[in-house]
C-alpha cells in the first residue's frame, strides 16, 4: 500500500534500514548472517522505491522531523545521489553474499553488524544535504571501515588499521575546518543555499582549499596515496572488495558534489590542478600496481590508478567528461569488487596471493578468474565493458575541448592496467615452481564474484539508461558545461 | 566591540591549536602522542566554531556552531575510544607503540 502514497520517505528508509539491522545483528549474533541478508534485500528494495520515486516525480527534498534548513537536517537526491545508492546496493548485496562463505562464526559475529554500520554511513552520506552532515557521515564511514580492517586481526593489519585511522581523522578535521569558515562566511551549511551565497574572496579561497585536500586524503589522490594500499589489501577480501569500491567513492562524491554545486565557479585553475593530480595517479598507481608481486597489493594500487581518471574529469569538464567519470566510477566499484572477491577466492584456495606461485589457478578455479578477467576487462577499459564507455566518453570530451594529452594519459593508464591484468592471468595459467596444498572454495564466494564482473560488463550496454538516470535534477548543470 | 575582538582572539587561538594538531601528528611516532595530537586538532576546530558564533556585544550567539560542536565532541570521543582500542591491541600483538 505504501508504494500507492505519492511521497513515501524512502530516503529515510534507505539509511534506517541498513542502521536497524545492524543493532539487530549486533543483539542476535547467531542469526546473525540471515538477518543481515534480510537486511541487504530490504535495502536494495527501499533503494528501488526511491529510484522508482525520483524517475517519476524527479529529485526529492525531505526535512526529518518537518524542521527544515536551516535548523534542521534535510536529506536530497537526485539522480547523482540515486546512481551512488544503486551501485552500493548492487555491490553490497554481492559482498554480503560473498561474506556469508567466507568469515568464520567468531569473526562474523562482528563483520555483520560492522558492515551495515557502514552501509547506513555511506546511504546516509549520499542523501545528505548540507556539508555538516556530510562531516558527521564520513566519520562515520570512516570508523566503520577502520573497525572492518581491523577485523583481520594481527599486526600487520592492526597497524594499516591505525594508520587508516589516523589519517581519516586527519582528513574530516581538516574538512571541518573549511566548514566552520564557510559557514562564517554564509550563514548557512545547506549546499543549495551555499552555491548561491559563497562568494570568491580569501575565506572561500580557504575553505575550498581546506575542505579539498581533508577529502583528497580521504579519497587517495596521489601523492596522498599512502595509507591505501596497506590498508586495502591488509583487510579481509569482503572488506577490501567494500573500502575499494565503495568507501573511497563517498570522500570522492563529496568532493564532486561541492565542486560542481559550490566551488567549480571559484575558478578553473585548482581543477586543472585535480586533475594533473589524476593524471600522475593514473601512471604511478598503474606503474606500482606492475611492480607488485603480492596479487592484493596489485588490486589496490590499480585502485588508486582508477581513482586518478576520476580527477582528470575536473581538468577536461563538460557534460561528456562527467558522464564519463561517473561511468567509470560505476564500472570500478562493480569490477573492482568483483577482483578483490577474486584475490580473496584465490587467498583461500591456496592459502597465500604471490603471483608468481598462482600455480594453474585457471584450471583449478576457472569461475574465480573468469571473474578477474572480466572485471579485468573494465578495469583496461576493453569493449563491451562499462569501463570502455567511460574512457570512451572521457577520450571524447578531450579531444573535442582539443586538450589532447590527456588522451595519452588515457592511453598510457590503459596500457598499464592490460600490463599488470595479463600478467595476473598469465601466471595463473602457468604451473609454479612450487605447488601448494589446497582448499575448496564455497560456490557462493566464486558466484559473487563472478555475478559482480558480469555486472561491470553489462554496464557496457546500458549507456542510454544510465545516462537518463543521472541526468535527473541535472547535477551537471550546463552552467558548468566548460 | 570588544567583544568581537576577543571573539576573534579565541578564533586564533582556534587556528593556532589545529597547526599545533598537525605538527604533533606529523613529528612525534608515538600513538598516544598521535591520538592526542588529534584531539588538540579537533579543539582547535570547535573554538573556532565557538568563537566565530559571536554577533556581537548584547546579541545572542548563533546557536547552530553550538550544536555542531556538540555533535563534533560525540564524534571525537568515540573516534579516541577507537583509536585507543586499536593502539593496545597493536602493543598487545605487536609489542611496538608506534607504527612502522
Amino acid at each position: 500500500m505504501i508504494f500507492l502514497v505519492p511521497d513515501f520517505p524512502w530516503e529515510i528508509i534507505v539509511v534506517a534500514l541498513p542502521l536497524a539491522g545492524a543493532l539487530v545483528c549486533f543483539l542476535w549474533p547467531r542469526h546473525a548472517s540471515l538477518l543481515a541478508l534480510i537486511a541487504a534485500l530490504g535495502v536494495a528494495g527501499a533503494v528501488s522505491g526511491l529510484g522508482w520515486e525520483i524517475t517519476t516525480h524527479g529529485p526529492q527534498r525531505y526535512a526529518i522531523g518537518g524542521w527544515g534548513a536551516p535548523l534542521g537536517i534535510d536529506l536530497y537526491s537526485d539522480g547523482l545521489s540515486l546512481s551512488m545508492l544503486a551501485i552500493s546496493a548492487l555491490v553490497g548485496l554481492g559482498v554480503s553474499i560473498y561474506a556469508c562463505g567466507y568469515f568464520d562464526s567468531q569473526k562474523a559475529r562482528h563483520f555483520w553488524p560492522l558492515w551495515l554500520f557502514l552501509w547506513a554511513a555511506l546511504n546516509a552520506l549520499f542523501v545528505a544535504a548540507d556539508i555538516f552532515n556530510l562531516y558527521v557521515t564520513l566519520e562515520l564511514l570512516g570508523l566503520a571501515a577502520v573497525a572492518l580492517v581491523a577485523l583481520a586481526g594481527g599486526a600487520e593489519a592492526l597497524g594499516a588499521a591505525m594508520r587508516y585511522l589516523l589519517v581519516s581523522l586527519l582528513g574530516s578535521l581538516i574538512y571541518l575546518f573549511g566548514v566552520a569558515l564557510l559557514y562564517h562566511g554564509s550563514g548557512s551549511v545547506d549546499i543549495m543555499i551555499l552555491a548561491q551565497r559563497v562568494e570568491s574572496g580569501p575565506a572561500a579561497w580557504t575553505a575550498m582549499g581546506l575542505m579539498s585536500a581533508g577529502l583528497l586524503l580521504k579519497t587517495a589522490l596521489f601523492p596522498l596515496h599512502f595509507w591505501l594500499p596497506p590498508a586495502h589489501a591488509s583487510a579481509p577480501a569482503p572488506v577490501s572488495a567494500l573500502l575499494s569500491a565503495l568507501v573511497v567513492k563517498g570522500s570522492f562524491y563529496i568532493f564532486l558534489r561541492l565542486w560542481l554545486e559550490i566551488f567549480m565557479d571559484l575558478g578553473a585553475s585548482p581543477g586543472q590542478l585535480v586533475g594533473i593530480l589524476g593524471a600522475a595517479a593514473v601512471l604511478w598507481g598503474g606503474i606500482q600496481a606492475l611492480r607488485q608481486t603480492r596479487l592484493k597489493m596489485l588490486i589496490a594500487y590499480s585502485t588508486i590508478s582508477q581513482l586518478g581518471y576520476l580527477f582528470m574529469a575536473f581538468a577536461i569538464t563538460g557534460i561528456t567528461a562527467w558522464t564519463g567519470m561517473l561511468y567509470l566510477l560505476l564500472s570500478h566499484a562493480l569490477a573492482k569488487a568483483a577482483m578483490f572477491m577474486a584475490a580473496g577466492n584465490i587467498l583461500h584456495f591456496g592459502g597465500h596471493d604471490r603471483i608468481a606461485e598462482l600455480d594453474r589457478v585457471a584450471q583449478r578455479l576457472p569461475l574465480t578468474l573468469a571473474a578477474f578477467s572480466l572485471a579485468g576487462i573494465s578495469i583496461i577499459g576493453l569493449p563491451p565493458s562499462g569501463g570502455f564507455i567511460a574512457k570512451w566518453l572521457l577520450l571524447e570530451a578531450a579531444l573535442d575541448s582539443e586538450q589532447w594529452w590527456w588522451v595519452v594519459v588515457l592511453m598510457l593508464g590503459g596500457l598499464l592496467a592490460a600490463g599488470y591484468i595479463f600478467k595476473v592471468i598469465g601466471h595463473a595459467f602457468t604451473q609454479a615452481d612450487l605447488s601448494h596444498e589446497a582448499r575448496a572454495v564455497p560456490a557462493n564466494m566464486e558466484w559473487a564474484a563472478l555475478t559482480l564482473a558480469c555486472a561491470a560488463i553489462l554496464l557496457g550496454f546500458l549507456v542510454p539508461a544510465v545516462t537518463l538516470l543521472i541526468d535527473i535534477g541535472s547535477p551537471f548543470d550546463a552552467r558548468y558545461a566548460g | 566591540m570588544i567583544v568581537a575582538s576577543s571573539a576573534n582572539l579565541y578564533a586564533l587561538v582556534g587556528v593556532v591549536l589545529f597547526a599545533l594538531g598537525i605538527y604533533a601528528l606529523i613529528l612525534h611516532a608515538h600513538l598516544m602522542r598521535k591520538i592526542l595530537a588529534i584531539n588538540v586538532m579537533g579543539s582547535g576546530v570547535f573554538l573556532v566554531l565557538v568563537a566565530l558564533a559571536v554577533k556581537g556585544q548584547g546579541i545572542p550567539p548563533d546557536p547552530i556552531p553550538h550544536a555542531m560542536v556538540i555533535t563534533g565532541i560525540v564524534v571525537a570521543i568515540s573516534a579516541t575510544a577507537l583509536a585507543l582500542a586499536l593502539m593496545l591491541r597493536l602493543q598487545l600483538e605487536s609489542g611496538r607503540d608506534s607504527l612502522p
